[in-house]
Parts: structure tokens; C-alpha cells; sequence
């Protein structure tokens, strides 16, 4: 009779003092591997943050004249700058989380991720070092961006700057779990990109970050209703009437009808914690598929 | 009665791609601290069986057992034994060659003391001491190479798998890996199994499994395989394969082939048939050549055709 393998085998080779790796300690350092990689390439700083940066200014001089925000007897309450400002910088957060997790396309095939798959470590720890390098870079993108706040009329202190941080880093981790989920799935980065044109960067102009959700009326049409559906459904919509509220606690939130803080808080956690599982679903469920 | 434990048993495994056949049916059993080469052109399903064994896909069918830990209930206890050396780079080019062994080292809880001694004695063993400041994209094939099984050997695991691991080497940086393998074998019993579609390589295996199109073909030491060939190899190029194989059948009473258009056999004493060959048809031939058996004699009388032929499916690594 031939002997089950696992009652005959001994341990050998230095298994007695085999260490088990820690998770979380696993997961500062694929992160701390995120950022390291990041300061080595000068080109992703300009990427995440020049085009943003580009279209904030040139958008605020061609809309000025042209955009109108009103509320109430106080006529005009904001600039197109002012009003386009917060959502300049969910751009920068988005933008962050595309350039973090696309290189894990290839990464993953041929690359250092080939390591951290065969390793004694739960998905979860990689898909949190992953993500949480992605956003730590998007905050300290967007806090970069923040110093040009100070051209615009916003009261800043230290509360203010401290629930900002929150929720770019919050909306920063939802949106590499979203990134992260896309690029694990596919094959090339070119098929990235065409997401990145008809999904990502629709879900942010989609946000109230370029134009207001428009208000329904009893002559609104069809597109306009639907646009009215998907912008209030769209998560990303709350993050940046959050962020809008956070900059500007004067007459241009109130102008902009925008939902509760609190309602906005909520949103954008429930939907950054689902994107994360989806992230470590995603990742986890792919060692079923073939090579 | 087998009372010896196996590195790596195999029983039934099957492997599919959607309907295509990766692995058909494979059994196989790898002894603790011998080095083990798999064998096989592209597209023969060797990547596959590695990936499968490095837990980085799932079985489907059949049962394997890893240093005595089943796949896929055991993988945690899997990985912790054992080290990988993938094809492609597994090293991030944008950090030093310090950075990817301690980063290597988190993702197995190694830190401390134990990370420093066990660093230092692999870049030592493997002459990377003085490179380890430097970043990984400004080093050789050779030198990554060195890197990639540092890294694979940080955590010290009994198994080392290795696909196709002379991939892109010079000649002298093939040796080097070579012998470092052999030590691991001779001074520290490590298991090596590689994959590999160079035949010169595969010959310094302490044992070798063939495959083809999914199957494994044969299996045993190097010189076995090759004695079991029956003699030397006769490959003759001539106008009429089909026509020059009958009569040459007939004549000599050998079992010959015809292998992608050149009439194949082989015999005990090479050198008497040939000249008996040409002296019979030498109107007939346009070269003979005379080889003693070779790991591609090999794969041709267990599979029918030659090593590199149209046979194996590209696309089912």
C-alpha cells in the first residue's frame, strides 16, 4: 500500500524556524513599495497632477464669463474657478488611482506581484498595500493642488483641512479599489485606457464636478432625466458636493442644492468600502482563471 | 510497499482551457533533494503544471500534494515551503537590489536580525554583496537572475520551482546558475524542479519528464532515457523520403521513420550501417548523418515527431 503523502513527509530544511508573515505589516510595505516607486518616476507626478492642473486654469479663463451661479437676491456667488476647484481635485485623486493601478496589469504577469501571489498571504493584505499606496499618493497629490486654494476666497482651518484630508484619502481609497478591480481583469493596458474614456472619466464628469446636477422641471427632457438619475446615483457626486461643502461653507453651497454633509460623509464611505471588496473579490477570485 | 515520501505526488491531474487540453491524466511522483527537469517544447503544458504547483491556478480535477500539503486546501502551508523562480522578472526594477530582497522578505515575516544574516549570506554566496545599493534595472540578465533566486531562496524553502530559468542567459551565466542549483541539492537537500525546453540543460537533471501536447511522454535519469533508444541515429535528407524509408526497411530490416521529411532509425553499430546505406543508395541521398542518442532521439520515438516541430500548440503554455 502507498503512504498518504502528507503522513510521511518531514518538515526539512530550516522549516523549524519559519516565520508567519503579518498581514498588516505586509501591507505597509507593498504600500511603502507604492510610494518608493512613485518618487523614482518623475513623469507620474507631472501626469497626475499637470493635466488637472491644466484644465483648471484653462476652463476658469474660457467659462468665466459664461457661467452663472446664482442664489436667491445675492445674484452671482462664484467664479467658474471657485465652482470648478473641488472637482479639479477629485481629478487629481482619480487620476492618481488610474496611474497607481495600472501597472499592475502587467505586474501581475511579469512583474514583482508574481512574488506577492505565490506568498503565504491573504489577498486582502496585497489588494490594502496596493490601494492604500495609491491613495496615500492621491492625498499628498491633492493636498499639493489645495495650496492653490489660497487664490480662491476659502477660510481655511485646521478642522477644515483635517475632514478635507478625510475624505480625499476616503474618496483616494475607493477610487484605486475601482482602478484596482478594472486593471486586475484585464489584459492589456490599451483595453485600460477604453475603459478609462467610456467609464472612468464619464463617472467623474458625471460627479457635479464640471456642471451642477441640473434641477428637474415639467419641461425637462428625457436626456436631462436621466442625466438627473445618474448624477444622483453616481457616489462620486458625494464626494464632491462634500467636497464643495468642506471649501466653501458660504452662499455658493447653498446655491448648488447640494445634499446634507453627513449624507455625503456616508456615501462616500459605503461606496469605498464596497469597491474595496470588490477589489480583494476580484483579486482572489482569479486564481481560478487560466494563465 | 513505497515507503518513500515524495517532494511532489501527482495523481490524475487534468487541465483545461476552456476545451483545450493543457494536462491530460498526469501522474508523477518527485523524491525529496533530487533535481528534477520538465521537459518540453512550447505549448506542451509545462508552464501550466508549474503554475499549478506554485498555487498561482487552481486544480480542476486529480490530486497534488506538495512537500506533503494538499493543493488547493493546504496552499498557505504550500507557500510557506516553498521558493519560486518565475520566466519573466519578478523584480521591480525602480528598487535596489537591498529594497526587493527586504521587501520579499516582508511578505514571509522575515525581518530583523534573521533578514540581515540571511540576506548577507545569500548576496555573498551569490556575489550580489557589493550591488546591493544598486538599482535592479542597471544590472545584467545574469546578475537579475542572481536576484530572482536570492529572492526565491530568502525564506529557505525545501521545494525551489523554477520555469524555464536559463531564459535569456549567456552560456558562463548558465553555469552559474547551474551550479549554484546543485549545491542547494548537494549541500542543503533542497528539491529542485525546473522547466525547461533546452535538451542540453534538461541532461544535467538528476531525472527528466518529458512532455508533449499535454502528456508526459517518459520519464527517468537522462542516460536511461537515452539507452533505451536502442543505438545510434541515423538521419538521412533524400529526394523520395516515403520511397527511400521503404527500401530501406526492407533492405536492412530496421524500423525507420519518416520524421519532418528526412527517413529516421535507429541501430546498435551506427557507423557499419551507414556505410552499408551508402553504398546501397548513395544515388539517392543528399546527406546522412550518424548521432549517438540524443533527449530529442528520445522525444521523437516516444512522440513521432521532432523536438520543434508544428506539433505543440503555442498557445497552451
Amino acid at each position: 500500500m502507498m503512504q498518504r503523502p502528507e503522513d510521511t513527509i518531514p518538515d526539512r530544511g530550516g522549516s523549524n524556524d519559519r516565520t508567519t508573515a503579518c498581514p498588516w505589516r505586509a501591507s505597509i510595505t507593498l504600500a511603502w513599495r507604492e510610494i518608493l516607486r512613485f518618487l523614482r518616476q518623475g513623469s507620474r507626478v507631472v501626469g497626475a497632477i499637470g493635466q488637472p492642473v491644466i484644465f483648471w486654469i484653462f476652463f476658469s479663463a474660457g467659462f468665466d464669463r459664461n457661467f452663472r451661479l446664482e442664489a436667491g437676491s445675492e445674484g452671482q456667488v462664484a467664479s467658474f474657478a471657485e465652482y470648478y476647484f473641488p472637482g479639479t481635485l477629485v481629478l487629481i485623486l482619480l487620476f492618481t488611482a488610474i496611474f497607481s493601478t495600472i501597472s499592475l496589469i502587467e505586474d501581475r504577469r511579469e512583474g514583482f506581484l508574481q512574488s506577492v501571489l505565490v506568498a503565504p498571504l491573504p489577498r486582502w493584505s496585497m489588494v490594502l498595500g496596493k490601494v492604500a499606496g495609491g491613495a496615500v499618493l492621491a492625498v499628498i497629490q491633492g493636498g499639493l493642488f489645495l495650496l492653490l486654494a489660497l487664490t480662491l476666497p476659502v477660510e481655511f482651518s485646521f478642522w477644515k483641512l483635517v475632514q478635507i484630508a478625510a475624505l480625499m484619502l476616503l474618496a483616494s481609497l475607493g477610487l484605486t479599489s475601482l482602478g484596482f478591480t478594472i486593471a486586475w481583469r484585464m489584459e492589456s493596458t490599451q483595453g485600460f485606457h477604453a475603459i478609462m474614456t467610456v467609464f472612468l472619466m464619464p463617472l467623474w464628469l458625471l460627479s457635479g464636478a464640471f456642471f451642477p446636477v441640473p434641477a428637474l422641471a415639467a419641461d425637462s427632457t428625457w436626456l436631462q432625466i436621466g442625466l438627473y438619475g445618474i448624477m444622483q446615483v453616481n457616489p462620486l457626486t458625494y464626494t464632491v458636493a462634500g467636497m464643495h461643502q468642506l471649501l466653501y461653507d458660504g452662499p455658493l453651497s447653498s446655491a448648488l442644492d447640494l445634499p446634507p454633509m453627513v449624507f455625503c460623509w456616508w456615501v462616500t464611505i459605503v461606496a469605498t468600502v464596497l469597491m474595496f471588496f470588490a477589489a480583494c473579490w476580484t483579486a482572489t477570485g482569479s486564481s481560478r482563471a487560466g494563465p | 510497499m513505497n515507503t518513500t515520501p515524495s517532494a511532489i505526488d501527482i495523481r490524475d491531474l487534468t487541465h483545461r482551457y476552456g476545451r483545450r487540453v493543457a494536462l491530460a491524466d498526469l501522474t508523477l511522483q518527485i523524491e525529496p533533494g533530487e533535481m528534477f527537469a520538465i521537459l518540453g517544447p512550447n505549448g506542451c503544458g509545462k508552464t501550466t503544471l508549474f503554475r499549478l504547483l506554485s498555487t498561482l491556478m487552481r486544480l480542476q480535477s486529480g490530486s497534488v500534494y506538495v512537500l506533503g500539503k494538499q493543493l488547493p486546501q493546504q496552499s498557505d502551508e504550500v507557500r510557506r515551503r516553498i521558493g519560486v523562480v518565475f520566466q519573466s522578472p519578478s523584480l521591480d526594477r525602480k528598487l535596489t537590489v537591498g529594497e526587493n530582497l527586504r521587501f520579499q522578505a516582508a511578505l514571509y515575516g522575515i525581518r530583523g536580525r534573521a533578514l540581515v544574516q540571511r540576506q548577507q549570506e545569500l548576496l555573498d554566496h551569490l556575489g550580489l554583496a557589493d550591488r546591493i545599493h544598486e538599482r535592479t534595472e542597471h544590472l545584467s540578465g545574469g546578475l537579475r537572475r542572481r536576484v530572482e533566486l536570492a529572492k526565491g531562496m530568502l525564506h529557505r524553502p525545501s521545494l525551489l520551482l523554477l520555469d524555464e530559468p536559463s531564459t535569456g542567459l549567456d552560456p558562463g551565466a548558465r553555469t552559474d546558475l547551474w551550479r549554484y542549483l546543485e549545491w542547494l541539492r548537494d549541500e542543503h537537500q533542497v528539491t529542485v524542479v525546473l522547466t525547461t525546453h533546452l535538451l542540453d540543460e534538461a541532461e544535467r537533471a538528476d531525472r527528466i519528464a518529458i512532455f508533449s501536447q499535454g502528456r508526459l511522454v517518459a520519464l527517468d535519469h537522462p542516460e536511461a532515457l537515452k539507452a533505451s533508444i536502442g543505438g545510434d541515429s541515423i538521419t538521412i535528407r533524400g529526394q523520395d523520403s516515403a520511397t527511400l524509408r521503404q527500401a530501406i526497411a526492407d533492405r536492412f530490416q530496421v524500423a525507420a521513420k519518416v520524421i519532418d521529411g528526412h527517413v529516421r532509425f535507429e541501430h546498435p553499430d551506427g557507423a557499419q550501417i551507414l556505410a552499408r546505406v551508402m553504398e546501397a543508395f548513395s544515388d539517392r541521398i543528399q546527406s546522412i548523418t550518424l548521432g549517438r542518442p540524443s533527449l530529442e532521439d528520445v522525444f521523437i520515438d516516444k512522440t513521432g515527431h521532432r523536438f520543434w516541430s508544428h506539433g505543440e500548440d503555442d498557445a497552451a503554455t
